[in-house]
């Protein structure tokens, strides 16, 4: 169901590393001439390079009519790009074995290519990474066609539980907000795009002095120099200012949508806006939801849903926090008959957590994990480059990593109990059940 | 493990082929061509008959854990279906000496990730820890090897969560359950034919009884299969390996029925309805796996063909079929030549807006044609093996891709060491092969063929008439 994870970088799993233990990849960084923010670690155990770019081109910069320009703009990069036609591009990257996949979240879009590290192979790769990112030609054929697919899909994915929650879901969290479309856009605004369209967004966000350039791998400072360089020189400089995101406000209410669906499983989301990226509460939020919900199989509504009661086989919580508040979700998928009890359990078990925070003994478990697990947060390149995207696009120290246990380590339970309450109001949620059961259409937030 | 959130997407948000095989079997299939551990592994096999592999990696101050019991769905009976994951689910709750609930929360303090999946061919569990902490993963492993305390009371809960998990994955997924009738169509006498999940209505019934008696007959050394990776040198892998499982008992293993699917004789076709927009159109041959992996030459084959196939935007699937003739809003090719039971090549396809799934069939069918009437073309063939040669260098940034894939080799009953081997037969692999596989395997006397009539959902007007034009295209 990939329409549904419009955007689901996974910044705040991406982030949870720590200590200064063991061995911190050391990053380089600098800026190129027409601007663009560069990350560099050099790894040489493998011939492999990965390099990925980023913008504020993610569907937080699309309007309700518009709704799916910045995913298409995205995607159309690569179907034809400097005097090269979409099987030129793909051919040019199979004849050496290179991959060159899209990025697209909320906030951000870009792309990310991998190759073999060899000096001419990664040549011919980046020369076409090169022109697709710089003169793209959005030729009106394939356009026309990838919107066409593109509708179909959603049209069929739209017939499926999960889609349909999550796009309720987002809708409710944030009305008129841009956030609250899904990246994929709706049809109907779809079907009025037009090439012009992409172009104008394309001009608009596609500038070098807001790119974030990631690098890892198996080349010098000097070659990852160059290679930044060659990547950003046909790319315009850009407006000074960097596009910009509305504000998120608070929900004035809690709003509950039961919507009928003939699957044997309803599929419950329940949440609110949460935080940004910069938000002081992202240390708390991210060691007290680990023991609420992010932690796997030990956290307490897996506990209470699944190992108690078997009332489903994945549950779950996240905050994902973004340039502006990000959403924080509960989600889970149970039978039908089941949704009233399902509801109740999770409510029961968020107010219990808001009002009481977790134990003493919680907390150090979810440190430990944090702080324990950091190594396999770093231990491939795919993995510092994710970091290094992430380090650039939201300006975070590049002692990030460093510093991370520290931060992990400092937060006590009061912080947990006090940034919870500040962000997340058991009042004010916006709950979405699809496939409830025609008897549990009682709202449940009366409970 | 729960909700698992991807970072990025494409369109179209089709399932191709192989991740739909992954998520329907709770099982981690290789790609065909995505080889990559080298055989710098080294292995013993301890006197109670387990085998333990070693794969070093000094990237990182990392350890990876996976210990496989050759025993999956394939080695289940009728009205027991989906024991072999039942019992993966049990394993996490409990034995005398680490009460239910206990493995993952040591795991978790240790900074550790842990879980399990299970496959028609294999069960397997892993551990993903800093290396100082493997002893307590092996010694978690070695305590249930033997320990599991299976209580009743436990799988009157937990059967219920793999029952959701049915629901989740399957019932309400269309193209899941397309995938699973045609199994079940495609072979009549092999067990390959059951869903390694399980029937509802054997879930339903399935009692602690039935667990324990898997558990028992299955669960011993010398049917598994240790792989552990990360930094250390061999002979302290295997000392540590040895200090946890070397004093248990190795057991006679109950005897494997061979259960030869007899030969098809002729196409076979089935419908599945289910709520969906779009139809869906999945293929399966019947074709050969690995058996010896130095004289066998067809699998390799038909690993390029899949390559020929589906493996760039170029290829000719998504070319043709995509992007030239319009009739499919997505295709894709896929085939496994690793497994324990026998294998199928794959095509599937989701028919573009105002086409129709017989029109697609038509298309898939008349593209298969030239290739077996015309063959491939040099560039194919190469462009087939440069990725192939990539994916082996891309494979060594995941340490838990190459113990899995050492693992799931071995599991196959082919031997870890004959991964390199492959990769050089893969490159040995000439057009005229696989012109040959297409001509010998892709005809309709091995062919099954499974589609999706998708039912609208209620208050929804039905999908235009077939071959009637859409508003777009």
């Amino acid at each position: 169901m990939k329409f549904t994870s419009v955007a689901k970088f996974i910044v705040a799993a991406a982030l949870c590393a720590a200590g200064p233990v063991w061995a911190m990849p050391a990053i380089q960084q600098w800026h190129t001439a027409n601007g663009a923010r560069v990350l560099f670690v050099q790894n040489k155990d493998l011939p492999i390079l990965d390099v990925s770019i980023d913008f504020p081109a993610g569907s937080g910069y699309d309007t309700a009519e518009k709704s799916g320009l910045a995913n298409m703009t995205q995607h159309m990069l690569r179907l034809g790009a400097g005097g090269m036609s979409e099987d030129d591009i793909s051919r040019k990257l199979a004849d050496i074995g290179a991959e060159l996949s899209g990025r697209f979240d909320r906030d951000r879009a870009g792309l990310a290519l991998r190759t073999l590290a060899d000096a001419s192979i990664r040549k011919q790769a980046l020369d076409v990474f090169t022109r697709v990112l710089t003169q793209p030609e959005f030729p009106e054929s394939v356009f026309k066609r990838e919107r066409g697919r593109l509708i179909a899909a959603i049209e069929d994915a739209d017939t499926r539980p999960g889609t349909i929650a999550s796009r309720t879901f987002v809708q409710l969290v944030y009305p008129d907000h841009p956030y609250g479309l899904r990246g994929v856009g709706e049809p109907a605004a779809l079907r009025k795009l037009t090439r012009d369209d992409l172009v104008h967004f394309y001009t608009a966000h596609y500038t070098a002095r807001h790119a974030v350039i990631a690098i890892v791998g198996d080349v010098t400072l000097d070659d990852a120099q160059a290679i930044a360089e060659r990547m950003t020189r046909g790319l315009p400089a850009g407006s000074a200012q960097a596009p910009v995101i509305s504000p998120v406000h608070d929900l004035a209410a809690a709003e509950t949508r039961m919507i009928p669906h003939p699957a044997s499983q309803a599929h419950i989301l329940i949440g609110c806006p949460g935080i940004a990226r910069s938000d002081p509460d992202y240390f708390p939020l991210l060691v007290g939801n680990f023991v609420l919900g992010g932690g796997g199989f030990v956290s307490r509504l897996t506990d209470e849903v699944r190992d108690k009661r078997g009332l489903a086989y994945s549950v779950y919580s996240y905050f994902e926090p973004l340039q502006r508040r990000g959403p924080f979700v509960i989600g889970m998928q149970t039978r039908k008959n089941q949704v009233k009890e399902a509801l109740t359990v999770v409510r029961d078990t968020l107010r219990k957590f808001i009002a009481d925070g977790p134990t003493a003994a919680e907390v150090k478990a979810a440190q430990d994990n944090l702080i324990g697990g950091f190594p396999l947060r770093i231990d491939s390149n795919r993995k510092i480059l994710e970091y290094l995207g992430v380090i650039g696009f939201y300006d975070l120290p590049l002692t990030y990593l460093d510093d991370f246990r520290e931060h992990v380590e400092a937060v006590s339970i009061a912080d947990i109990k006090r940034a919870f309450a500040r962000h997340v109001d058991p009042d004010k949620l916006v709950t979405v059940v699809v496939g409830a059961a025609p008897s549990a259409g009682k709202s449940p937030s009366q409970k | 493990m729960n909700s698992l959130r991807g970072h990025s997407y494409s369109i179209p948000p089709s399932v191709r082929i192989r991740v739909l095989l992954m998520l329907m079997l709770s099982c981690l299939l290789l790609a065909a061509n995505a080889r990559g551990a080298d055989s710098d592994g080294t292995d013993i096999r301890l006197s109670n008959g387990m085998r333990v592999i070693f794969k070093p990696d000094h990237r990182s101050p990392v350890a990876v854990s996976l210990l496989c019991y050759r025993v999956g769905s394939m080695d289940e009976f009728n009205g027991t279906t989906g024991v072999a994951h039942a019992l993966e689910h049990m394993m996490f709750k409990g034995t005398p000496e680490v009460p239910a609930g206990q493995f993952s929360r040591l795991i978790s303090a240790a900074g550790g990730r842990e879980n399990a999946f299970t496959g028609k061919d294999a069960t397997c569990y892993f551990e993903m820890l800093q290396k100082s902490k493997l002893d307590l993963a092996l010694k978690l492993e070695a305590d249930r090897m033997t320990h599991l305390t299976l209580a009743a009371s436990d799988f009157a809960e937990e059967i219920k969560v793999v029952m959701e998990e049915r629901r989740m994955r399957t019932d309400d997924q269309p193209h899941a359950l397309v995938y699973e009738h045609l199994m079940a169509a495609a072979f009549m006498a092999n067990p390959y034919r059951r869903p390694v999940i399980g029937w509802m209505n054997d879930l339903e019934h399935l009692r602690i009884q039935d667990v324990r008696h898997f558990y028992h007959e299955w669960y011993a050394p010398d049917n598994a299969v240790l792989v552990i990776a990360g930094d250390f040198k061999p002979d302290d892998a295997f000392a540590r390996a040895r200090r946890y499982f070397g004093d248990i008992k190795s057991r006679k293993l109950p005897l494997r029925k061979p259960q030869v699917e007899p030969p098809q004789r002729g196409i076979r076709r089935i419908a599945v309805k289910a709520p969906a927009e779009l139809p869906f159109l999945l293929m399966g041959w019947h074709v050969p796996v690995l058996r010896d992996a130095r004289t066998d030459w067809e699998p390799y084959a038909l690993d390029v063909l899949v390559g020929v196939l589906d493996g760039n935007g170029a290829a000719r699937l998504p070319r043709i079929l995509v992007k030239e003739n319009g009739v499919a809003n997505d295709v894709d090719a896929g085939y496994s030549d690793t497994s324990r039971g026998p294998g199928m090549f794959y095509v599937s396809a989701t028919p573009a807006i105002g086409k129709t799934v017989p029109q697609t069939e038509v298309a898939v069918r008349a593209l298969l044609q030239r290739l077996i009437d015309n063959g491939i073309t040099p560039d194919e063939l190469a462009r087939v093996k440069a990725q192939v040669v990539a994916d082996q260098v891309y494979a060594r940034d995941s340490i838990f891709f190459q113990a899995r894939q050492i693992a799931m080799t071995e599991m196959a009953g082919i031997p870890y060491t004959t991964l390199d081997l492959q990769i050089e037969k893969l490159k040995q692999v000439t057009a005229e092969q696989v012109q040959q596989v297409a001509k010998k395997y892709l005809k309709d006397d091995n062919l099954t063929l499974a589609y999706l009539v998708p039912q609208p959902l209620h208050g929804r007007k039905p999908a235009p008439p077939h071959g009637i034009p859409h508003e777009v295209h």
